[in-house]
């Protein structure tokens, strides 16, 4: 009776198997470590799409699978993008200041150093003093924690806040969409912090590092891969076994489930928790990639959007969410910038970077009327056909 | 016979309206207990406070040998307690197989981490099965619940309830919308149930509560009217009054 | 005894005036001639001065001509007169004195005076004497709003001269108050300015504040002695105390020459850098300076040698600063007059704050009845119908461009916002019936997927809106009546736009009211959301009645949609502006009931307002902190202010 997991789950094992012979392609295909087909920029955005992939899964895993439709899981995304952002841009920022420093008559003294990275980092909302979120920003180590901690606490104590008093369905939808933008707003402020509406920039340059782009694009895409395969497979671990039984039961009868005797506040919470972790990891692998994050990216309808992919992809199910967030996003960038082409109609021309909103909009309507399983419910159909 | 729940001068009320008015209530452990009253007698809304759904403006419910109160325990903890509740409208989770519903209410700790690194064992597997042909769905273990049939649902609820191993049962109506077959299946098994643990039915169905053969309680406006055996309260003059009117 | 100084100083004037009698303007202008023919700011006082004390009734026209470049110089003997325009280059001279003509010249014979903006500026100043008791009260008055902008010592004597003959009442109070507040600040005697100060407490004036600040304004002096005693000293202040830093106070000794400065890190490292000397600084080497320990050792081995001054240290600063007071002293040297103006300040101070307290009220309630115009479509369609609309902002753009495009096309504004109301509701009433019909009543029951499927709407209009109209935000221009405020003092305004949207959202309430309790539609709405199977039994079409609420709400959305492009910039964004606030206002005050809505509106109004008022710079830290309430504020109130009690409600 006891079998592995990934025996009771051949689809694990088919999008492990995809996503190697993906990375292996793109690697052969780069200019960084293969034959040069595929240029940095395209492997950059492929990087992106691949943790876009990542927080679809952690999307699904509360939405899909736990029944939240939460439109935070953005905010935690680009929390972690802030979060890693802070270390390389001041690490980065030292470095320059240092040796500029060093030019000098005589070397800096660690205070000099200091208000001189200051200077340079918020000189642009008009202040040089270091604020205390940034007390750990010279410490990778912490950083990369509070990455997850973030988040995750921020999660935690919203969670716990929202759980507890029962909010459920679109009130809870409404009310992370209002946490969304609190923090937005929070982080659009000056005096946040974090440069206002400024944000970090220079992510893309790794500290002390010299190696070309070219490379550095291809780590990160690299882990991003690695990301995106440990996340699929942890949470389809977790969705298989009794624990996906019971945030399943409380997606479609949180009442019955709590008759059972189980504390759908904790399983709640330790859902939105842990997806928020994920979200967070994601996004701290996608800001260096994209080298700029700021609040417009954390504005509630980013979080829409993601949940726009998972339900195109078809939610609960998480190869759905993965083929929703990939395909959608990589679209989108394709039409958005400026490639596709024209269409002329002889009396109007249609734009693709006008329209392609309206288009995805009015899609999206389509998806929610007429195939509420997203595109994952098509495979579904095509496995019936093939069977009857 | 020690008493394994008692409620004593609950009242709650809606708005002005009181559903349970000063309703007192006991029972033991092992016994079989039919509850009845004509509609908006309160019956639901009594087993919504004992499962701590709803929370009385006043009164005590106390439980068990070390006669705790259960109005300070949300309904994720009064299950753990030891009481089961079956709802009128049969509710079990229709994306998921038989076997998984089974597994979900099996006895065990409901922590999120141990449900996190739960993989039932082949005694788990056991204890399913046997269950499963307690409640005739032996054959049905790894078809989705949404595919069976009204009667076999109930029957996996009440199953499930029984994997739940409470020491008081609530079932409420279970069995609206049965073949008299079904009716006959499911009375049986609820006097057998009876015999390990307290039982307490809220049916409508004069014929079905005379089958379970049990002593019977009244309940008319938000209190109790009358309590004895069938036949007994049958016969009493106020009961006939509600249920043929004046 | 204002009275008597009124008169002592009415003597007084009569007396100047009586030393010039004996000449004409002509004669005192001759005198001046040079000045006259060519004046300039710093010069022409005294002429002017000279002119206005003559007291000769010629003079206040002279002033306003010569102001009016109206006076003209005879080239031939040098004689100023008026002149005035007969034909072209032709001009007719008056004689200034007996206003006689003299007869027509022609402009080669004559010298236009052109006093420039400063010179005319002084001639006004004196002007202003005269002016106020000008038979035209049109003049008086323009002559007290000059003396209102710059009041100086002179227009005192002859604002008090012009009192007792006002006739008009209004500009008799007006003068009466500027001579007070003139009082306060040149009247010589200590005791008048005392009584006109207290004559002003608790007044909300902005004038009266001017008048009176600059009266405690302090200085910060430093002694080393006994505290003087000719000084009007208004404290003495501790340094290291909250008001005076210690270095601040040091600062104070160094500007006074009477302290070294203090050495800092910056100075440190200058000297240093100066003192480098073959890789080495004072035996140091370079490289070691990074330490700021050895920088200090390496300025105090500068020191010794006396290259650089001695360092200062915090413990220099104390000890130095130990000899010395710090204290505060007024301009003003009247202690009476410092002590009646603080008093006055602080009752006036009261005072504002009260007020302002009613304003921000009144700011608080308008912003409550935006978020409730902007709600109120949202409480139908979301609280009445249970649908989630996230495309409402949409609708009160489309609303809003509605109004927009009216006026395009309507030039005339109030024509155009009568037009615009209805037809704004026509447009989203349609967008919002087609919407029902085909897309959300495949949906009901699925809320979740309800919010997706119009959020997808909100995306494609929203873009749609930007196609046709553009990035750019457009102006929706309010009618010229409705332009200004209702000022109430110096303190309280509030503009007509915000009492109009206040009326509009009680209109809007009463209507609802109406609809929802007086009419068939109302009835079938409210059979329809309680029981749709019950209500269809009875011959009620839930189709017919779910499209009409619908409509209904999406109408109202582009009502409200009008009223908010009135103040704020219609943009294809501008409904996001408001869906989150709009569902707040509808979570808050409780789903399902109008009263709920309106609560809600009211809290997150008044919420917001009172935060922005504790963070007055910064009103996105209003806006976080007040989501934030929001989010604990539904930790207590699940169901909202105004909540459904029992079954009803549901789960």
């Amino acid at each position: 009776m006891r079998t592995s997991f990934i025996a009771k789950k051949p689809s694990v094992l088919v999008f492990l198997l995809a996503l190697a012979a993906f990375t292996i392609a793109v690697t052969i295909l780069s200019e960084g470590f293969g034959i040069g087909v595929i240029s940095t920029s395209f492997i950059k955005t492929l990087g992106k799409t691949l943790c876009l992939c990542l927080i679809a899964v952690a999307m699904d895993l509360v939405w899909g699978f736990t029944g939240i439709l939460s439109l935070g899981h953005f905010a935690f995304f680009g929390l972690g993008g802030y979060m890693i952002g802070m270390w390389l841009m001041y690490e980065r920022t030292r470095l320059i200041v240092s040796e500029a420093l060093m030019q000098g008559q005589i070397p800096p003294t660690d205070a000099e150093v200091i208000e001189g990275i200051g200077n340079q980092i918020f000189g642009v909302v008009g202040s040089s003093e270091f604020p205390i979120v940034w007390a750990f920003a010279d410490s990778l180590g912490l950083q990369l924690l509070l990455v997850v901690l973030v988040p995750g606490i921020l999660a935690l104590i919203f969670g716990w806040l929202a759980f507890r008093s029962r909010v459920t369905g679109v009130y809870l939808s409404i009310l992370t969409q209002a946490m969304t933008l609190a923090l937005a707003l929070y982080l659009f402020q000056n005096d946040s912090g974090l440069r206002g509406n400024n944000g970090l920039s220079g992510l893309q340059n790794l500290p002390g590092v010299e190696t070309p782009q070219s490379i550095v694009s291809m780590w990160f895409f690299l882990a991003s891969a690695l990301a995106l395969a440990l996340g699929y497979t942890l949470a389809a671990w977790i969705v298989s076994g009794k624990f996906g039984s019971v945030i399943r039961g409380i997606r479609d009868n949180e009442t019955r489930v709590r008759f059972l005797g189980y504390s759908v506040e904790g399983f709640k919470l330790a859902v939105f928790t842990f997806t928020a972790c994920i979200a967070a990891i994601a996004g701290a692998l996608y800001y260096p990639q994209a080298g700029i994050i700021n609040p417009a990216e954390v504005v509630p309808i980013a979080s829409i959007y993601l949940a726009v992919w998972v339900a195109i992809g078809g939610r609960g199910r998480l190869y759905g969410a993965v083929i929703g967030a990939g395909f959608v996003s990589l679209i989108s960038t394709w039409f958005t910038g400026g490639q596709a082409p024209d269409i002329n109609l002889g009396f109007y021309t249609i734009k693709w970077v006008d329209w392609w909103l309206v288009l995805l909009g009015l899609s999206f309507v389509a998806v929610t009327l007429f195939a509420p399983k997203g595109i994952g419910g098509l495979f579904d159909r095509l496995k019936k056909e093939g069977g009857a | 016979m020690s008493t394994l729940l008692e409620v004593s001068g609950v009242s709650v009320s809606f708005d002005g309206f009181k559903a349970i008015n000063n309703l007192s209530f006991q029972i033991a452990d092992a016994e079989l207990r039919a509850v009845i009253g004509p509609n908006g007698a309160g019956k639901t809304t009594f087993m919504d406070i004992v499962t701590g759904k709803t929370r009385p403006d006043e009164g005590r419910v106390i439980w068990g040998e070390r006669s705790v109160s259960l109005l300070r325990m949300n309904e994720a903890q009064i299950a753990r307690e030891g009481i089961g509740r079956k709802f009128q409208k049969p509710t079990v989770f229709e994306n998921q197989t038989v076997r998984e519903n089974f597994l979900m209410a099996l006895k065990k700790d409901r922590g999120v981490l141990s449900v996190l690194l739960f993989r039932p064992s082949k005694a788990d597997h056991e204890q399913v099965d046997a269950l499963a042909e307690q409640v005739g769905m032996l054959a049905e273990l790894d078809r989705l619940a949404g595919e069976l049939s009204h009667g076999q649902k109930q029957w996996l609820e009440i199953g499930m309830l029984l994997a739940q191993e409470p020491r008081l049962l609530l079932v409420d109506e279970p069995a609206a919308g049965m073949t008299p077959e079904e009716r006959e299946h499911t009375s049986e098994l609820l006097v057998q149930a009876a015999k390990t643990r307290a039982v307490v039915v809220v049916e409508h169905d004069m014929e079905f509560v005379r089958r379970l053969g049990c002593k019977v309680t009244v309940l008319h406006e938000g209190a109790v009217l009358a309590e004895g055996s069938l036949d007994h309260v049958t016969s009493n003059s106020d009961v006939i009054d509600v249920y043929l009117g004046r | 005894m204002i009275r008597i100084l009124i008169a002592c100083l009415a003597l007084m004037c009569w007396g100047q005036a009586g030393l010039a009698l004996d000449l004409t303007l002509q004669e005192i202008l001759q005198q001046n001639k040079k000045l006259v023919e060519k004046p300039s700011r710093k010069t022409i006082g005294p002429v002017i001065e000279e002119i206005a004390a003559s007291n000769l009734s010629q003079v206040q026209g002279f002033l306003e001509a010569w102001g009016n470049k109206q006076v003209w110089q005879r080239r031939s003997d040098g004689l100023f007169f008026f002149g005035t325009a007969v034909a072209k280059r032709q001009y007719e001279l008056t004689d200034p004195d007996s206003g006689e003509s003299v007869g027509e010249f022609t402009k080669k014979d004559l010298k236009q005076l052109k006093p420039n903006s400063g010179v005319r500026a002084l001639i006004a100043t004196a002007l202003v004497q005269f002016q106020l008791s000008d038979l035209d009260p049109v003049k008086r008055a323009e002559a007290l709003q000059a003396m209102e902008r710059a009041p100086t010592a002179k227009h005192l004597a002859p604002l008090r001269l012009s009192i007792e003959n006002e006739l008009d009442a209004d500009l008799k109070a007006r003068k009466s108050r500027l001579e007070r507040l003139l009082t306060i600040s040149f009247d010589p005697d200590t005791a008048t300015r005392v009584a006109a100060i207290q004559s002003f407490e608790g007044d909300l004036g902005v004038d009266v504040r001017a008048t009176l600040n600059p009266l405690v304004v302090t200085s910060v002096n430093i002694t080393s002695g006994d505290l003087p005693t000719d000084e009007n000293i208004a404290r003495v202040i501790k340094p290291g105390s909250e008001d005076l830093s210690v270095p601040a106070a040091y600062d104070l000794l160094v500007a006074s020459k009477l302290a070294p400065p203090a050495t800092s890190a910056e100075d440190i490292r200058a000297a240093l850098v100066a003192h480098i000397d073959g890789g080495q600084v004072a035996k140091i080497s370079v490289a070691q300076l990074s330490d700021p320990e050895i920088r200090r050792q390496a300025y105090d081995r500068l020191a010794e040698q006396s290259l650089v001054p001695a360092f200062i240290d915090e413990e220099d600063i104390a000890k130095k600063l130990l000899g010395y007071t710090v204290y505060e002293t007024f301009a003003e040297t009247s202690v009476a007059v410092t002590d009646a103006a603080q008093a006055a300040l602080s009752k006036i101070d009261l005072n504002v704050g009260m007020n302002q307290t009613l304003d921000l009220t009144l700011d608080a309630i308008s912003l409550a009845s935006i978020y409730f115009l902007a709600a109120i479509g949202l409480a139908i369609t979301f609280g009445v119908m249970g649908v989630i609309n996230m495309a409402h902002g949409e609708f009160i753009m489309m609303g809003a461009y509605t109004g927009y495009v009216v006026q395009q096309v309507i030039p005339n504004h109030t024509v155009s916002i009568l037009v615009a109301l209805p037809l704004a509701f026509a447009v989203t009433f349609a967008a919002g019936v087609v919407m029902e019909r085909l897309v959300i009543r495949y949906l009901y029951n699925r809320p979740l997927e309800t919010l997706l499927a119009t959020f997808g709407i909100s995306i494609a209009l929203q873009q749609l809106a930007k196609n046709i109209f553009g990035t750019q935000a457009r102006p929706l221009t309010a009618p010229g009546w409705l332009d200004g405020a209702w000022v109430m003092n110096d303190v309280v305004s509030i503009s007509f736009i915000r009492i109009a949207i206040f009326i509009l959202a009680l209109i809007f309430l009463g209507m609802f009211l109406f609809i929802m309790k007086r009419t068939r539609l109302g009835l079938e709405t409210r059979t329809v959301t309680q029981n749709p199977r019950m209500a269809a039994s009875m011959g009620i079409n839930p189709d017919r009645v779910n499209m009409l609420t619908f409509g209904l709400g999406s109408g109202i959305a582009g009502v409200a949609g009008v009223a908010i492009g009135l103040f704020a910039k219609v943009t294809s964004e501008m409904g996001n502006d408001y869906i989150v606030q709009s569902f707040m206002t509808v979570v808050v005050g409780g789903v399902g009931n109008i009263w709920g809505a309106l609560a809600g509106a009211t809290m997150i109004g008044f919420l917001q307002k009172g935060i922005e008022w504790g963070y007055p710079s910064n009103t996105l830290a209003a806006q976080t902190y007040m989501i934030i309430f929001i989010i604990i504020f539904i930790q207590f109130k699940p169901r909202g202010i105004i909540a459904l009690k029992g079954r009803a409600a549901g789960d």
